[in-house]
């Protein structure tokens, strides 16, 4: 199918977030679009498949003219999606998820499950993908999940499949069999355009990139650009991939996890019995696949998640059963993974959101009245030094962009001495001009004798930032290795293989993404 | 540091193993505790039963034939031991989590048996009577729960049900007033329950209004303009607008003649025997068909229910508007169905009971259907026993229910889980 966008446009308000772009997808191929977050991408997507409607230009399938009101028309049209946050109902079955829109039924629409589940296991079959119809879709692993995705898609008939940042909740060995399921999907005619903002999926993948800045079409490029040509592209600048860090200088051990265990309030073992030390003066990064237990060990470090077993103790001072209030005055900063539930209040402004944790002492209050002339004076202050672009303090944080917002939560947390700092996540959704940013102040806390924590499920994250790095699978630590460890050997250890393990296994089998 | 599990390859288990939460463990406890209590009362009470034998009525009105005797006290303390047990085996875990609902169903059946040989010990106590009773309370009962799941599983909370049975009622006494016909009444009774559920609709799918509140407003509509029809116009001409024939029993042969339960069962109006089918299909509609399973989605999540292409907003309009002639043929249970002439506010808050029938029996229509009952029977126990003359007051028992329904939502059978997108308007971008 011959897929034609031109000139589409549309507006939210005063903010254009696509502006008139033009791109052509032709039969078979794997179009990568390639873009920071809030580029557009998601924008131009949803008009495609009639989630949106575009303010103007046209879209053209093989020729003709056509107009996408509603997902029905995309789908007639031979469209299919696969959305970032999965449009499956948890506790319907798989094959239900299937059937949903197209129910093949008896008489008076009683519902043929056997026609659904015979489909689901022919579709899983031709392509591998090893789908049980008749499992809730609440119980699968999220890369099974999305291979009911996949199947839903392929079961309309969708000759142009969009997989909207497909890899985002993948692991690195899932990644390479969605690779792989691309490439077969590919050889049986099927177009894919594949949403990211990760270089090195698009060079392993794409036949062409387009990539969009503020709702443009700024360039195309081959997959044989460099990882900095395409950034640079991507950003409108030259940006560093690589942090500037020298090697750590790692004093005493700060903080001491022993026999850490939380039970998830779906009575899970979240945490399995951790043991973790972080040293002043050193990054330690916690690497896994989302949902593995690292969100529920930042939690639990930080009291916010009761713990069912274990100790947590700070400069040899036992912060177990300790509330959070008294964590943070021990001198623990947060950047919580999910910002805009737990990192501020988005109503507030930029001032007030900056001494969040600051107001009830002196200078910034007296426990009883607000010392406003002070805050501001901070805020100005916080500005300045970490270049958080906003009309002015008094603005709500919610006028801000994802990565000022961003550094808003990273500057009110630095502001205070700490023995350590926990961030999750702290580049996620933050554009790369923003993380370049973020990282260099981590780097610089480290610098400064804090021992810092990180959470990231970004295996690019944890190679700039971490001085040593424990890879965790199934709320167990599987591992504390080096920085430099090869990327493969990571991925293998996300998945639960052993250090040593992941090492042979990495020599034997390296993956797509390892390779680049 | 070195590494905490040093090249140890990780036990890898195909499910994880689940560990009681430390918050299912404070419920567990919470709710194990007040069973317990129950069961003690019920223990107490077969302590205190004096006066030998204990007579159960089994046809009614008939005294001389057909009766039950048992031993008052022995046959209470039995019940009240097992009562007992079942609330201990809840409290140390000796079941499954998923059985754990049969431990309570145990203990309710104990608790009861225990209570009925107290209060009727060397007295009769008229058993038809209270099954009788049950289901007649239990019909608008189980129409209005049946109305709620419909709503709710769609997606939008119905709280409107009190309004509809109103509503139902006093249309359902007017049309047979004024037509003599049954069928009228029941299918006018019908549509002003899809009237006021139209109400609903539009307001909460189109306008998007707080469900919660809507609701309650809609019941006050609904209280307000039958109260002033039924000043003005009903009550100044009562002998032709509020004389409503009562539908007459109809016996099903065969069915009706199976010994106790036949007559309660099978010698009804068409209006129970319609409630009957009403369970049977929601179900089925529910589970089997094409449109249950769409209702389903745009309950669960309406956004993936619209990118396969299904109407998220004509899939509730249809299920609340169905849901309607349900709840209104509810409403009609008051007039035409039981009591034969409308009174202001008759329905008396058992559009409130149908809501907490649908929550206790957990979205499920068999499950609404099983809490209706039971609320059917405490109602009509308590005028049995007013009857029978017992030392504790009526209301006091009247109570009850409503205590088992509070601890019931607050998790005696695991976490109540209501329709993910239950109450959220769909709004597209």
């Amino acid at each position: 199918m011959h897929l034609e966008l031109s000139g589409l446009t549309k507006s939210f308000g005063s903010l254009v977030a696509n502006d008139h772009i033009d791109l052509v997808i032709e039969p078979g191929e794997i179009h990568c679009l390639l873009g920071e977050n809030g580029a557009g991408k998601s924008t131009l997507m949803n008009m495609l498949y009639g989630l949106l409607q575009p303010d103007s230009g046209e879209i053209v399938i093989d020729g003709e003219k056509v107009q996408i009101t509603s997902p029905s028309d995309a789908i007639k049209h031979g469209i299919g999606m696969v959305h970032q946050h999965f449009m499956l109902v948890p506790v319907f079955t798989v094959a239900e998820n299937i059937m949903l829109g197209r129910e093949n039924t008896w008489a008076a629409g009683v519902l043929d499950r056997k026609k659904a589940h015979a489909l689901v296991t022919e579709l899983s079959d031709r392509y591998g993908f090893e789908v049980d119809p008749e499992a809730l879709v609440e119980d699968i692993p999220v890369g099974v999940q999305q291979r009911v995705e996949i199947i839903k898609a392929l079961t309309n008939d969708a000759r142009v499949l969009i997989l909207d940042e497909p890899t985002a909740v993948l692991t690195p060995a899932e990644i390479d069999e969605l690779i792989g399921v691309m490439r077969r999907l590919k050889e049986n005619g099927t177009s894919i355009v594949f949403i990211t903002h990760k270089l090195k999926e698009v060079k392993a993948i794409a036949d062409k990139i387009t990539v969009i800045r503020r709702g443009k079409v700024v360039g195309q490029a081959e997959p044989s650009a460099s990882e900095e040509e395409l950034a640079e592209l991507m950003v409108g600048r030259a940006v560093d991939l690589v942090v500037d860090k020298d090697p750590a200088d790692p004093q005493d051990a700060v903080l001491r996890v022993e026999g850490l265990t939380v039970i998830d309030e779906r009575g899970f073992t979240a945490v399995d019995d951790v043991d973790l030390e972080v040293r002043a003066g050193e990054i330690l990064a916690v690497a896994g696949v989302q949902g593995n237990g690292q969100t529920e060990l930042a939690e639990a470090l930080l009291g916010l998640t009761p713990i069912a077993a274990g100790t947590i103790s700070l400069d040899g001072r036992d912060l177990t059963g300790r509330t959070t209030r008294q964590r943070l005055d021990a001198g623990i900063g947060y950047v919580p993974e999910d910002r805009w539930h737990d990192g501020f209040v988005e109503s507030f402004s930029v001032a007030e959101n900056l001494v969040l944790d600051l107001f009830r002492k002196p200078p910034f209050g007296n426990g009883l009245t607000l010392h406003t002339d002070e805050i501001e004076k901070n805020a100005e202050a916080r500005v300045e030094e970490f270049d958080i672009r906003t009309q002015g303090v008094d603005d709500p944080l919610s006028s801000l962009s994802g990565g000022n917002q961003q550094k808003v939560v990273l500057a009110r947390e630095l502001s205070r001495p700490l023995k350590l700092l926990v961030a999750s996540q702290p580049t996620r959704g933050v554009d790369v001009g923003s993380i370049e940013f973020l990282h260099q102040r981590i780097v610089k806390e480290r610098d400064n004798g804090t021992a810092v924590l990180i959470v990231s499920t970004e295996l690019d994250e944890i190679a700039a930032l971490a001085d040593r790095v424990a890879v965790m699978y199934r709320g167990k630590v599987v591992g504390v290795v080096p920085a430099d460890t090869p990327r493969d050997e990571l991925g293998l250890m996300m998945a639960g293989a052993s250090k040593s393990e992941a090492h042979d296994v990495a020599i034997e089998n390296p993956t797509t993404l390892g390779t680049i | 540091m070195t590494d905490t599990t040093p090249d140890a390859v990780p036990a890898a288990p195909a499910k994880p193993q689940v560990i009681e939460a430390p918050a299912d463990r404070t419920r567990r406890l919470r709710v194990g505790g007040v069973m317990l209590v129950f069961a003690l009362i019920g223990l107490a009470l077969a302590a205190v039963t004096k006066g030998g034998k204990a007579t159960f009525q089994l046809v009614s009105g008939d005294l001389e034939n057909n009766l039950l005797g048992v031993p008052a006290q022995p046959v209470a303390i039995v019940l009240g031991i097992l009562g007992v047990g079942a609330a201990v085996a809840y409290v140390l875990r000796q079941v499954p989590q998923r059985y754990a609902g049969w431990l309570a169903a145990v203990l309710g059946v104990a608790f009861i048996g225990a209570f009925l040989c107290w209060a009727a010990a060397g007295k009769t106590f008229p058993l038809a009577n209270q099954f009788q009773g049950t289901l007649n309370f239990a019909t608008p009962l189980i129409l209005g729960a049946l109305a709620g799941v419909l709503c709710e599983r769609a997606g939008v909370i119905n709280i409107a049900i009190e309004g509809q049975f109103l509503v139902g009622a006093f249309t359902a006494a007017l049309v047979s007033s004024t037509t003599n016909s049954a069928t009228a009444a029941l299918i006018a009774a019908a549509a002003s329950g899809v009237l006021m559920a139209a109400l609903l609709a539009v307001f909460s799918i189109k306008y998007l209004v707080n469900q919660v509140v809507l609701g309650v407003v809609l019941v006050v509509f609904a209280t307000g303009i039958t109260g002033f029809l039924f000043d003005q116009f009903m009550q100044p001409d009562a002998e032709k607008l509020n004389t409503p024939n009562v539908l007459s029993a109809v016996k099903i042969p065969g069915l009706a003649d199976i010994p106790f339960i036949g007559p309660i069962l099978f010698n009804q109006t068409i209006l129970v025997y319609l409630t009957y089918l009403a369970v049977a299909v929601v179900t089925f509609v529910l589970f089997q068909t094409r449109w249950g399973l769409r209702i389903r989605a745009v309950g669960e999540h309406p956004k993936a229910a619209d990118t396969v292409g299904i109407k998220v907003k004509r899939i509730r309009y249809s299920a609340v508007l169905t849901a309607g002639v349900l709840a209104g043929l509810g409403g009609a249970f008051f007039t035409v169905g039981y009591a034969g002439s409308f009174a202001k506010e008759m329905t008396a808050g058992n559009g409130f009971i149908a809501l907490a029938a649908l929550i206790m029996g957990r979205w499920h229509p068999i499950g609404a259907t099983v809490a209706a009952l039971f609320f059917g029977f405490a109602t009509q126990l308590q005028s049995q026993l007013q009857i029978i003359q017992t030392p504790i007051p009526g209301e006091l028992l009247l109570m009850a229910p409503y205590l088992a329904t509070i601890i019931a939502v607050a998790g005696l059978v695991g976490r109540v889980r209501a329709p993910k997108a239950d109450g959220e308007p769909y709004v597209t971008e």
